[in-house]
């Protein structure tokens, strides 16, 4: 779960949101995924930095090419945690669910 | 019943659907009236809220306070900017963690449909960053993971 705070916030960013699209269609260098940014290589390592400490992301080797994949741990446990908010959220609206209907009885045993 | 609906829009926005089998004002009144809103805004399992003061009208402030029994817990505070009986309310609100998050700026409609209700609450972060932070930190809210899955990652 500690990595969790620097996944979110590393969501954070618009480039670095693009960055994981793109690398969910597959492996991609780092010049594959500057291509389509208005960016310098330096700026695109950056944000491939912090990609990489938050668990997102993996690196590999391919000769001298270092080419990016998705982290998946690092995605899992992401999609883990909003999964359990989520479930939280609907357990709340489940409750809700039987607070209504006892309002209802409530009325129609005033009405009686 | 119905299942819930969670979506981010733009940069800052999440806005969550879920249809209820009674009428808006019953909605309504469970959203406003602290001895019904302790009865189901409560997160997991074995949380509990002793505390939930509301102030129902424009301008008045409401606090809500929550704890696992275990010595963990964490309160809400916020202001009720507009109230209109029993189709809507827009407050604004901040966990305190201790230290307060960003404002959460939040309208809630309530909408009768053929089912009953339909209920329409769409949260307003100030930044694309706070919106993340409130994810990470444990709101209830969670989309940019959807993000993640409608892009096929998974």
């Amino acid at each position: 779960m500690y990595e969790l705070d620097a996944a979110f916030s590393a969501l954070a960013d618009p480039t670095r949101r693009a960055i994981l699209a793109r690398l969910a269609k597959g492996e991609a260098t780092v010049n594959e995924l500057a291509e389509p940014f208005e960016m310098t290589q330096p700026a695109i390592s950056q944000h491939l930095k912090v990609l990489e400490g938050a668990g997102l992301i993996v690196r590999r080797a391919d000769g001298t090419k270092r080419p990016r994949r998705l982290a998946k741990a690092g995605i899992e446990a992401m999609d883990q945690w909003l999964a359990m908010l989520r479930k939280a959220l609907e357990q709340n609206y489940d409750r809700l669910d039987e607070v209504l209907a006892g309002m209802e009885k409530l009325k129609k045993g005033k009405k009686r | 019943m119905s299942k819930m609906t969670l979506k981010t829009e733009g940069d800052t926005q999440v806005v969550v659907t879920r249809r209820f089998a009674a009428p808006p004002e019953a909605v309504y009144r469970a959203h406003t009236d602290p001895k019904l809103i302790q009865k189901w805004l409560l997160g997991p399992e074995g949380w509990t809220m002793p505390v939930c003061i509301t102030e129902t009208k424009p301008g008045g402030k409401f606090r809500y306070e929550w704890t696992n029994g275990k010595g963990g817990g964490f309160h809400i505070t916020g202001e009720y900017l507009e109230l209109e009986p029993y189709h809507r309310i827009v407050h604004v609100e901040r966990m305190h963690l201790p230290d307060p998050t960003p404002d959460n700026h939040i309208e809630t409609r309530f909408e009768a449909d053929s089912a009953g209700t339909l209920m329409t609450m769409r949260m307003t972060l100030p930044d694309s960053k706070t919106r993340a932070a409130m994810l990470a930190t444990g709101m209830e809210h969670g989309m940019e993971a959807s993000y993640v899955r409608l892009e096929g990652m998974l």
